[in-house]
Parts: structure tokens; C-alpha cells; sequence
């Protein structure tokens, strides 16, 4: 049995364990523990929160018409979710899939079951089965409880799609989750941490509710460093207009450890490559949390702001910083939902992402590289869920696993991918992602890095990796607050322009970079 | 008057399954995709996402890297039944077509293997924790409705052979809307019953799998997002937005 599903706790784990006793296993299946995290209930948002995004503040009096009319709405406007609510035949495959079911053993949270939530009102009041024979295929009323328990567990999936890669009709969770939030919002019934973050972008330009001076005034404070660090000037400008390329950053770079490193090494990168960029304090942030609550209208409005900044600053080109879903409103949303980008260089990729940018400079030979000074770390590499099943990189399919490895490679002698079932497209969520990163989930985002934490434990005794690179602002947030609860110190988390940053070397400039064109810094 | 009887079924179930999977296919056509959300790696050409889909339906590729045991019976039960399906087809032709006669011997025995498929399910449904908790009245009864479909027809050939003569010239007469006279054999019509109320089920049940495979954005998108504008009427008419950046109230 062992060998034909080795995935299944049914049978064969025993003979697993006793193999590999010293490595915890990362795909290990729990046993069914009901209603194991059905108290947790992320906090909700206030009613000025949710009206600012454009939603009833508190629960509507009526709120049952309005979701079941939402509902009909979403069917209409949404392919995916009409399809995806008709076609699962509880075939199971999704099941052992998800990480917060593999970490928390609560059989709502796996795939199915979760989608099975909202797929049985829908059932009830949109199909003939369920109008007629309810208790036949599991049709139920929407009451005050099954909207509760949405809540609850809507707000315990973080959209990674794993679970979407494994079902044989690609039945995407992630989907129905986003639009069972959008479901719950047009109630009144918001969630505090993604409704706060997204007024604050509305109100300043980033999650962080940071004003151009503060911003301007942290990032002097990097430029001193980095002039510290290196004896050579690197700028970090911000609302430069006529520059070359607007980079749009997740604002956690500006102050969160190692997003910061992160930052400060697309600085370097920036500045050996010669090109003039900037940074916009009206468009200070990459992330979209517009996404995470399945609201087209709030994910249209924020990112239009980058549209807005492109225009303002006279751009050519726009680059993201590291950054997971944020990256995917780019890569697949972006010329949706504040396109077309005809104003711009056509001649590269509208957006492009800063691994893509660093990786050419690195194959052009035109960034130097001194591998040796990242010799204290073994790496490996998180593939963010967003990125890896979200969006792509450069030209290749597979790209978005493929870049950032080169440039992993590129820059630090010591490289390790973790297993394979854990890695590119079965990559696990770090646990924080959609919209849970609040301390209020704490406890799930605990439970639910246990596979990648189990993982990464495994090529720790495998290969001496003592470092995880990410490419992902949550994933580095997250891991750099549960990664002390598995025995590693919070700092094993690192950017990969971190490593970047560390193995560049720069040179001296008597003129001023930043004017320089490209070509002439090809040596 | 059964034969009468039965005609009128399976006039009525054909109705049912044409008109209703015809009607769910356009709603699903109709219904705009407004993101591009293929779950990635995803091809960058039409072409790509054509043999995507074909590895998908040929060979159920995701079900493989997901679950072997599932993949195994849902391999077996889904091909064989399609052999089974193609056998038939010479109740409804006359002269029988080359191709058909050539798979009638494998067609009889793929009644065996459909049945092992479907039995596995069945006990992974049973057996399995996870999956039995997913499951509803409404899968195990379909899982048995298949498995009735299968036991009956194998009991006409092995075990009370029918007037299988009779029955193909009551098939062929359906066709001309001439009502025949139909072997009142237990099996057989067990058999059409059955398969006569998965027709009509099927348009509104979980069997919507079939076409709705070919709908799921998740694996029929191309990845060229950046390349192409992926537009929807809906989204196109939400008020505009402003191109510049309003005044600012801070510095
Ligand atoms: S999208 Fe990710 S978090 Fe949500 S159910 Fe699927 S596997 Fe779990
Ligand atoms: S893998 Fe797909 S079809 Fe199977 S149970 Fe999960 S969502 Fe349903």
C-alpha cells in the first residue's frame, strides 16, 4: 500500500514513521479532529471600515436577501465560481491538501469541506436538487450559524491553491473563499485586519498608513546605512519624476525585518545597473489586499493607484519588489484591472518583477558577484503560493520557481531545495497569506506552517540548511514570527535580494548613476 | 403497454439530458471569467492549454499527482466505461459499424473492470475518513446507481441471457419513433431504468463534471496576462477612475 499512495494516514504511516523516525514528515495526514478550530474567529471590523471600502457597516437587518441575492450575482459575473459550486464529485483528492487541515486536523478545513460550506446554500437556493431534495445532496438554509461558521472558516484559508493543482476539475478554493468574504462584506460583516489595511491604502498609499515624510525620512535613514555599509552612495529616490522605473514595493520593505535587506538590495541592484528609478509615495505599496476579500471594485481601486503614480512620475517601466500575491494582482491582474499600459516601454515586461530584472543583469555579466560573502549560510527556497500558482516569471512556463533559484544560485555557494512534494507547484503556504496574518489567528498561522516547518526541519538534517529565502513580504513576517516555535531563530528567514545584496560588489562612480543609460554600464 | 412505457422514458430522459446539459453548457459560456486565474505553472499558448486539457481528460493528470489509489479506480471505471459505452453502440446501428464489432470482446469484459472501479470508489467512500466525511446521501446513491446499471447488464449476458435480438430491433425502432415490442426480462429492464434515471439526473446532479471540466478557468486560461488585456463587459462598465492623482492634502 505504502508505495502506491504514501500520502495516506489510513495505513501506512506506521511503517513511514518507524522508517524515518528522526525526520518529521512534512505531508503527514492527521486523524479527523471535529470542530478543532471552530472557535477561532478572527476579529471583525468596525463599521467605519467597512463602509469605507463601499460596505454596510454592520450586519443588514435583511442580510439574508442580500447574501442570497450576492450570491445569484456572483454566479453571474463569475464563471469560476458557477462551475466550480457544479462540478465536484467528492472524489477526495483535495482532502490531505491543505496545510491548515494537515496542521490543525479540523475536517473543515480541508478543501472540499470548506468549499462545501457555501456550495450547500448554493445548492439550496440556486439548483433543483437542492430546492427539491435538500437532504439528499447536502443542501442546507443559510441561517445565522452557517454564516458564523463562514467566517470562521473562510478567514482559516489563506488562497494558496494548493488544493487547485490537485483536483482533477481544478477546482480552485481559493475562488470560493474570496467570494464567500466578498459575500460576507456585502452583509456587513467584514474582517478588521484586510478592511483596515485596505482604508489605509485608500487614505495614504500603503498598509502601513505611512505619509510621504515619514516615508522619505526612513528612507534617508537606509541611505546612510547603505553609505555606512559600502562607502558608495546608493539612493534610494522617492516621487522622482522623469525617472526610468517606478518600483512598487510591499511597504513592510520600508521597516520590517528581512524585508528591509530585501529593499536595500534592489537599491544596489538599481544602482550597479545604472538605471534611474523611484520609489511613489502615493503608490507606496504592492501589496493588494482587495484580493483576499474577492472585491474586484476595492482590488481595481488600489491598483489604479500604480496606474496613477506611473503617469504622474513620467515612468517607462514598472518593477515589483518581493512580494507573493502581491505579484499576482501584478502579473495576472494588473493589465486588467489599470490597463492598457501603452504609456509605457513596451520593450519590456509590463510589470516586471525584480528577479526577472536581477536575473538579466546577472546573465548579462553586468552586476558583479562575490559568492563567498554568503558563505555562512545552506540555503533553500520557499516558493511563495501566490507566486508559484498564481503567476509566472520571465519567458518560460515554470518560470517563477526557475528565476529565483538561478539568482539563489548565482549569488550564494550553498543551495538546497527542500521536497520535492513541498516545493514549486506543491509548495505550502507559509501560513499567513489571504488575508490571516493578524495575531488574532496566531494560533492557525502556527498550526499551518507545520508542513513547511517540517520541510525545512527535514533538509536541515538532510543537508545542513540552516537559511530560508523567501520572496514574499507575509511569507517573511510570518516565518520570522513562527519560526522560533520550531527551533529556528527568527532571523533564518531572509529576502533573497538580501543575498543579493550581500554578494554584490560595487563600484565607485564619479558621475552621477542614476542619469546613465543601461548600455553604457555593459562592460 | 411496458414497452410503451419504456419508450416514453427514454424519449423523455433523452429530452431531459439534451436540453439540460445543452442549457448548463451555455450558461457556463455565457458566464465571463473577469481575472486571469489559470493555476500556474499554466501553458503561454492556446496550443499548450489544448494538451493541458488533453493530458487532463485522457490521462487525469492532476488526479495522478494527487491521489494514486483514486487516480487508479477513477482511470479504470472512467475508461472502461467508455469501452462499455462504445460496445453499445451496436444496438443502435445496423450493419454494426467495423470499429464497434472490433471492440465487442473487450467491451463485455470492460463491464468487469467498470464494476471493480466503481467498487473501489465505493469502499475508498467507505473506508477512507476523510472521504467519507465529505460524502453525502446523493454520492453513495450514485455510486450505486452506476453499480446497478453495471450488475444488471452483465446479469442480461451471464447470468439470464435476454432476447438481445428483440432488444436491438426495439432500440433501432425507437430511433424511427416506432414502438416495438420489448423482452419483459427482469435484468434488462432494470438495466434501461437505470440508465434511463442517470440520464435524466444527470444535468442536475455532480455529473456536470464531465462538461464543466471544460470551463474551469483554473486550467483552460492561457498565461499571457501581460501580454494580452483580458477584458469583461461587466468590469468594463465600472465608473472610471481618474488618470492623474488628485491633489494631496500632506506633503
Ligand atoms: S486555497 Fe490553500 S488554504 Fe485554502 S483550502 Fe486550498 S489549500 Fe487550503
Ligand atoms: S479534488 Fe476537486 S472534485 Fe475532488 S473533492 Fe476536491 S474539489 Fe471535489
Amino acid at each position: 500500500m505504502a508505495p502506491l499512495d504514501k500520502n495516506d494516514a489510513s495505513g501506512s504511516s506506521a511503517d513511514k514513521g518507524a522508517a524515518d523516525a528522526s525526520s518529521p514528515d512534512p505531508l503527514e495526514i492527521p486523524r479527523l479532529s471535529c470542530g478543532a478550530m471552530a472557535d477561532l474567529h478572527s476579529f471583525e471590523a468596525a463599521p467605519e471600515h467597512n463602509e469605507l471600502l463601499g460596505f454596510p457597516g454592520e450586519l443588514l437587518p435583511n442580510w439574508k436577501e442580500v447574501a442570497i441575492a450576492k450570491m445569484g450575482e456572483l454566479a453571474e459575473k463569475n464563471r469560476a465560481f458557477r462551475v466550480y459550486l457544479d462540478t465536484c464529485v467528492k472524489c477526495g483528492a483535495c482532502t490531505d491538501k491543505c496545510h491548515y487541515f494537515l496542521g490543525t486536523g479540523d475536517p473543515k478545513n480541508m478543501p472540499v469541506a470548506r468549499q462545501d460550506l457555501l456550495r450547500s446554500v448554493y445548492r439550496r437556493y440556486f439548483t433543483f436538487a437542492g430546492k427539491y431534495f435538500p437532504k439528499l445532496v447536502g443542501a442546507r438554509d443559510l441561517t445565522r450559524e452557517v454564516l458564523d461558521e463562514w467566517y470562521t472558516y473562510y478567514h482559516q484559508c489563506s488562497q494558496c491553491r494548493r488544493c487547485a493543482v490537485s483536483c482533477p476539475y481544478g477546482i480552485d478554493t481559493a475562488e470560493i473563499s474570496m467570494a464567500a468574504r466578498e459575500i460576507l462584506d456585502s452583509v456587513g460583516v467584514g474582517q478588521k485586519y484586510c478592511n483596515e489595511i485596505i482604508g489605509k491604502v485608500k487614505k495614504t498609499g500603503n498598509n502601513l498608513g505611512l505619509n510621504p515624510k515619514a516615508l522619505r525620512a526612513t528612507l534617508d535613514d537606509l541611505e546612510e546605512d547603505l553609505l555606512d555599509d559600502t562607502g558608495v552612495e546608493v539612493k534610494i529616490p522617492l516621487d522622482q519624476k522623469g525617472a526610468e522605473i517606478l518600483l512598487i514595493t510591499p511597504s513592510a520593505d520600508f521597516f520590517a525585518e528581512p524585508h528591509i535587506d530585501g529593499l536595500l538590495g534592489y537599491a544596489k541592484v538599481f544602482h550597479s545597473a545604472g538605471v534611474s528609478w523611484t520609489l511613489s509615495s502615493y503608490a507606496s505599496e504592492a501589496a493588494n489586499f482587495g484580493m483576499f476579500i474577492g472585491s474586484y471594485e476595492n482590488m481595481r481601486e488600489v491598483a489604479w493607484r500604480i496606474r496613477q503614480a506611473a503617469k504622474d512620475l513620467g515612468v517607462r517601466r514598472i518593477i515589483f519588489g518581493e512580494c507573493g500575491h502581491a505579484w499576482r494582482v501584478a502579473y495576472s491582474f494588473l493589465n486588467t484591472l489599470a490597463g492598457p499600459f501603452d504609456f509605457l516601454d513596451q520593450n519590456y515586461p509590463i510589470p516586471q518583477h525584480i528577479l526577472e530584472f536581477t536575473l538579466d543583469e546577472i546573465e548579462s555579466g553586468r552586476l558583479k558577484i562575490d559568492k563567498s560573502k554568503n558563505d555562512d549560510y545552506v540555503m533553500t527556497f520557499h516558493d511563495s503560493c501566490n507566486v508559484a500558482r498564481g503567476a509566472a516569471m520571465g519567458r518560460e512556463e515554470g518560470g517563477q520557481f526557475e528565476v529565483p533559484r538561478k539568482v539563489l544560485r548565482a549569488v550564494c555557494n550553498h543551495y538546497h531545495d527542500m521536497d520535492p512534494d513541498t516545493i514549486r507547484e506543491n509548495t505550502f503556504c507559509c501560513g499567513g497569506g489571504g488575508g490571516l496574518l493578524t495575531d488574532d489567528l496566531m494560533d492557525l498561522r502556527i498550526k499551518g506552517a507545520k508542513p513547511r516547518m517540517n520541510a525545512l526541519r527535514k533538509a536541515t538534517e538532510e543537508h545542513g540548511v540552516t537559511h530560508m529565502a523567501a520572496i514574499c513580504a507575509i511569507c517573511k513576517t510570518q516565518f520570522s514570527k513562527v519560526m522560533p516555535k520550531y527551533g529556528y531563530g527568527m532571523d533564518r528567514i531572509m529576502s533573497v535580494h538580501q543575498l543579493v545584496a550581500n554578494a554584490v560588489i560595487l563600484e565607485k562612480r564619479e558621475t552621477d548613476a542614476a542619469e546613465k543609460p543601461v548600455a553604457e554600464e555593459s562592460t | 403497454m411496458l414497452s410503451t412505457l419504456y419508450a416514453v422514458l427514454f424519449y423523455v430522459a433523452t429530452i431531459l439530458l439534451v436540453v439540460g446539459v445543452t442549457r448548463k453548457v451555455i450558461i457556463y459560456a455565457r458566464t465571463p471569467a473577469p481575472l486571469k486565474i489559470p493555476v500556474s505553472p499554466a501553458p503561454r499558448t492556446r496550443a499548450g492549454v489544448v494538451m493541458r486539457m488533453l493530458r487532463e481528460v485522457l490521462l487525469f493528470q492532476s488526479l495522478f499527482r494527487s491521489n494514486k489509489w483514486i487516480w487508479a479506480f477513477g482511470f479504470l471505471f472512467h475508461w472502461s466505461m467508455l469501452l462499455v459505452l462504445l460496445r453499445h453502440l451496436r444496438y443502435f446501428t445496423e450493419p454494426v459499424w467495423w470499429w464497434v464489432s472490433l471492440i465487442q470482446p473487450f467491451g463485455i469484459y470492460a463491464g468487469f473492470t467498470m464494476l471493480a472501479g466503481l467498487l473501489g470508489l465505493l469502499a475508498r467512500r467507505i473506508v477512507q475518513e476523510r472521504i467519507r466525511y465529505i460524502s453525502g446521501p446523493s454520492d453513495y446513491l450514485m455510486l450505486a446507481l452506476l453499480i446497478l446499471i453495471v450488475l444488471s447488464g452483465l446479469a442480461m449476458r451471464f447470468v439470464a441471457p435476454t432476447d438481445i435480438v428483440a432488444v436491438k430491433a426495439y432500440m433501432l425502432g425507437l430511433l424511427r419513433f416506432r414502438i416495438l415490442e420489448l423482452p419483459a426480462a427482469a435484468p434488462l429492464l432494470v438495466h434501461l431504468a437505470s440508465v434511463a434515471v442517470l440520464m435524466i439526473v444527470f444535468p442536475i446532479s455532480k455529473l456536470m463534471h464531465a462538461p464543466g471540466l471544460f470551463f474551469a478557468p483554473s486550467r483552460t486560461q492561457v498565461d499571457n496576462a501581460r501580454e494580452f488585456r483580458h477584458k469583461t463587459a461587466w468590469a468594463d462598465q465600472l465608473p472610471p477612475l481618474p488618470d492623474d492623482i488628485p491633489a494631496r492634502g500632506e506633503s
